[in-house]
């Protein structure tokens, strides 16, 4: 099963190290690692997208809030969340293929970013199997780059609020 | 000065800047080091020049592997952070296996390593290797101070955090021109450590449930490992087995921490522990861990530990709950409060049968040698030593059979009396942990039991002890093997004894060379009175016991076995 796990981590020079440090040396999994700045400047957010049995996950969770810089460490298995994933995607693009590919980026919500002779560079971000989707109906005109930023996610208020 | 220590720098006095070498000692200091060890080098000259008048007492090995094991027995044996202090480059390199052994049996220390100059970094300078690198898994936590304004409060977080949760060694490493430049030290130095928490205290509900379930157990057994010593929980232990009526068995770490001589004793459990203790494990209703960590040496099988049992887990690390064995019971926090509490919800229950089951079984199967073989059995050196000390010595290892030997037929005491390599196995630990051991404790007497190959890996050590005339005793079980790997071969192998013979030196001529004391016993007739001169001994000095060359370590569950499948029982019946 995918856990996204999200980690609070001090800004500090060799922190992504020891994570992926101990994520190999545990031999766990990791699909997907984000890391990026939060409102405060001393901390920063990890987001991992960790796949395994409750038990691998529970350990992984153990292991990384064991890390000295390791702030805070939350498991969103099983919680109402809000995740996102960015791609950047280059597709082969002939002037004759172009609207259609035009009405396919319309339906997902995507927006291009860079248009060049033969191809288009669309910008696309939602949920993984939204990405996924995407990917699958571009195949068939040529993809010919792909990035992405994997997983980010965040708890829905609602709940929390109230 | 009020002020902060940082925008205070500018209009600084000059009496109040200090380099930032001058810096680490006076934090060293401030944080109760009275002892360390270390080995100089380029890029750590400014901080050496500091210690040369500091009041700080400073062993220097011939080695840093040797010096970080020195600090780690020292901290073993004290209950104080080992101090270990190294050159960048090779020196850092050097202390990997220290550091290791350290980590996987949860020994605070403190590593500092010099590293080349900051703006040199990355650059393949003379002498360089990325330290923290290469010392991440092998530490708790390391960190490269980069800003001469962080090295006070870096230092004084390394003690905080390897002594206190479930303790570590701590690497810091410090740029040479970090330790000349100068900075303000005036105004208080605060840790920030916001990911860093300790909860000593278990949660009471869980240490009711506990005790309820000691209460209502028919068959329980006590498991406790080396988080009973370094908590300083030996005397709420044996409170809790005396007031609850439960017998204790120990990991090879946790030797020490119940007195052996007692009834309730079951000695140690696992791969080569006694039959009594792994029996009484797999057949108890209730396991009650201590500050032990499920190992596969512990366990053997995990699908067939301790089949009947319910767990209760008491650990200050919570990521050792569960990793191993599904846990029923656990209770987060430092031993010794969590006994303090438990202690009070516990009642007496007789458990006539289950102590008599264990009593038949302590019967049937003591740990037991050929004593009626003319050669010096290994074992009977090791009972010699432990008769003639009066259980009451410090007892260094090497690794291997000479370990087991020790674990088995030494009958222990005291907590922090049995210093060893548990977790990671370090060939080469015991005669440096000896000296370290002596210098924590001067009036003690310090004996390594050691094998030959293991001696062989850090014998240069012998120097150090010499040099600072630290009277260690060194038994060496001689049987010209690496003997338990021999052990294997012969077992699991077809007896094709595969690189586990070297060539020995004569031991008594190298230690002689080296100014200690040699001898060399061939009769079994010589054992007690040369045991009787060692001790008797003011300088070190090395016994080189010439004993049974393929005596084996029994009881054994072979690697991937049931607890209760323990090989050699017969071998042990038939020496009755």
């Amino acid at each position: 099963m995918k856990h996204i796990i999200s980690a609070l981590v001090e800004n500090k020079p060799g922190v992504l190290a020891h994570v992926a440090g101990m994520f190999a040396a545990r031999a766990f999994n990791i699909d997907s690692l984000v890391v990026g700045r939060t409102e405060d400047p001393k901390l920063s957010r990890m987001t991992i997208v960790v796949v395994g049995d409750d038990k691998v996950v529970e350990q992984v969770r153990k292991q990384l809030a064991r890390i000295i810089p390791v702030v805070k460490v939350q498991d969103f298995v099983g919680q109402p969340i809000v995740a996102r994933d960015l791609m950047l995607i280059t597709i082969s693009a002939p002037p004759e293929k172009r609207p259609e590919i035009m009405s396919l980026i319309e339906m997902f919500r995507g927006k291009v970013v860079d248009i060049a002779q033969k191809s288009l560079t669309v910008e696309i971000s939602g949920p993984e199997v939204k990405i996924e989707a995407f990917i699958n109906v571009c195949k068939p005109y040529g993809i010919k780059n792909v990035a992405r930023t994997g997983t980010i996610a965040i708890p829905r208020q609602a709940k929390i609020e109230s | 000065m009020k002020s902060k220590s940082r925008s205070s720098a500018k209009s600084a006095d000059k009496s109040t800047l200090k380099a930032g070498a001058q810096i680490i000692v006076d934090t060293l200091i401030e944080q109760g080091v009275d002892t360390m060890f270390g080995y100089t080098g380029g890029v750590v000259l400014p901080l050496f020049d500091r210690l040369y008048d500091a009041p700080i007492r400073f062993i220097n090995p011939r080695h840093e592997q040797g010096g970080c094991h020195m600090a780690d027995a020292y901290a073993r044996v004290s209950g104080k952070v080992g101090v270990m202090v190294a050159t960048s480059g090779p020196g850092a390199c050097n202390l990997v296996t220290g550091l290791a052994t350290a980590m996987m049996d949860s020994i605070p220390l403190v590593a500092l390593t010099g590293q080349v100059r900051t703006e040199l970094i990355g650059n393949d300078a003379f002498q360089e290797a990325d330290t923290t690198g290469i010392t991440r898994p092998v530490t708790k936590y390391n960190c490269i101070v980069k800003d001469v304004k962080d090295l006070a409060r870096i230092i004084k977080e390394a003690f905080h955090i390897a002594s206190t949760g479930r303790p570590g060694p701590v690497l810091i490493d410090i740029p040479v021109d970090v330790e000349v430049t100068k900075f303000n030290t005036d105004g208080p130095v605060e840790m920030e450590l916001p990911g860093y928490r300790v909860r000593p205290k278990g949660n009471a509900r869980q240490i009711s449930l506990a005790a309820q379930a000691i209460n209502k157990s028919n068959q329980p057994v006590l498991y406790v490992g080396g988080g009973v010593i370094s908590a300083n929980a030996s005397d709420e232990l044996r409170q809790l087995a005396q007031k609850a009526h439960l017998p204790v068995t120990m990991t090879l770490l946790g030797l020490g921490s119940f007195d052996q001589r007692t009834p309730e004793s079951l000695d140690m459990l696992g791969m080569h522990g006694s039959a009594y203790a792994n029996y009484a494990v797999q057949q108890c209703d209730l396991l009650i861990a201590i500050g032990a960590r499920f190992d596969d040496r512990v366990t053997g099988k995990l699908a067939t530990f301790a089949p009947k049992a319910k767990i209760i887990h008491i650990d200050i690390d919570p990521a050792s709950i569960s990793k191993n064995v599904h846990v029923d019971i656990p209770v987060v926090g430092d031993a010794k409060e969590i006994l303090v509490e438990l202690i009070k919800e516990v009642e007496f229950q007789d458990r006539k049968n289950w102590f008599k089951k264990i009593a038949e079984w302590k019967k049937k199967y003591p740990f037991r040698y050929d004593s009626t073989s003319s050669k010096i059995k290994p074992q009977y050196v090791v009972e010699e030593v432990c008769r003639q000390t009066k259980s009451e010595a410090i007892i260094t290892t090497g690794v291997g059979q000479n370990q087991m030997w020790a674990a088995q037929f030494y009958k222990f005491t005291m907590p922090r009396q049995f210093i060893s390599s548990g977790g990671l196995g370090t060939m080469g630990y015991g005669l440096p942990a000896a000296i370290g051991a002596q210098v924590a404790k001067p009036e003690s007497v310090v004996i390594d039991i050691d094998g030959d190959h293991s001696f062989n890996m850090t014998m240069t050590e012998l120097a150090t002890a010499v040099e600072y005339n630290l009277p260690i005793k060194v038994c060496i079980l001689n049987n010209g093997y690496m003997g338990m790997v021999r052990q294997w071969q012969e077992l699991f192998y077809n007896k094709r004894y595969s690189k586990t013979y070297l060539a020995n030196p004569d031991y008594a001529s190298v230690a002689r060379a080296m100014g200690a004391i040699g001898e060399t016993v061939d009769n079994k007739a010589d054992v007690p009175k040369v045991v009787k001169a060692m001790l008797a001994e003011k300088k070190p000095c090395v016994v080189d016991f010439r004993v049974e060359r393929e005596e084996n370590v029994w009881p054994m569950v072979p690697a991937g076995g049931s607890l209760d499948e323990m090989s050699g029982l017969d071998i042990l019946e038939s020496m009755a």
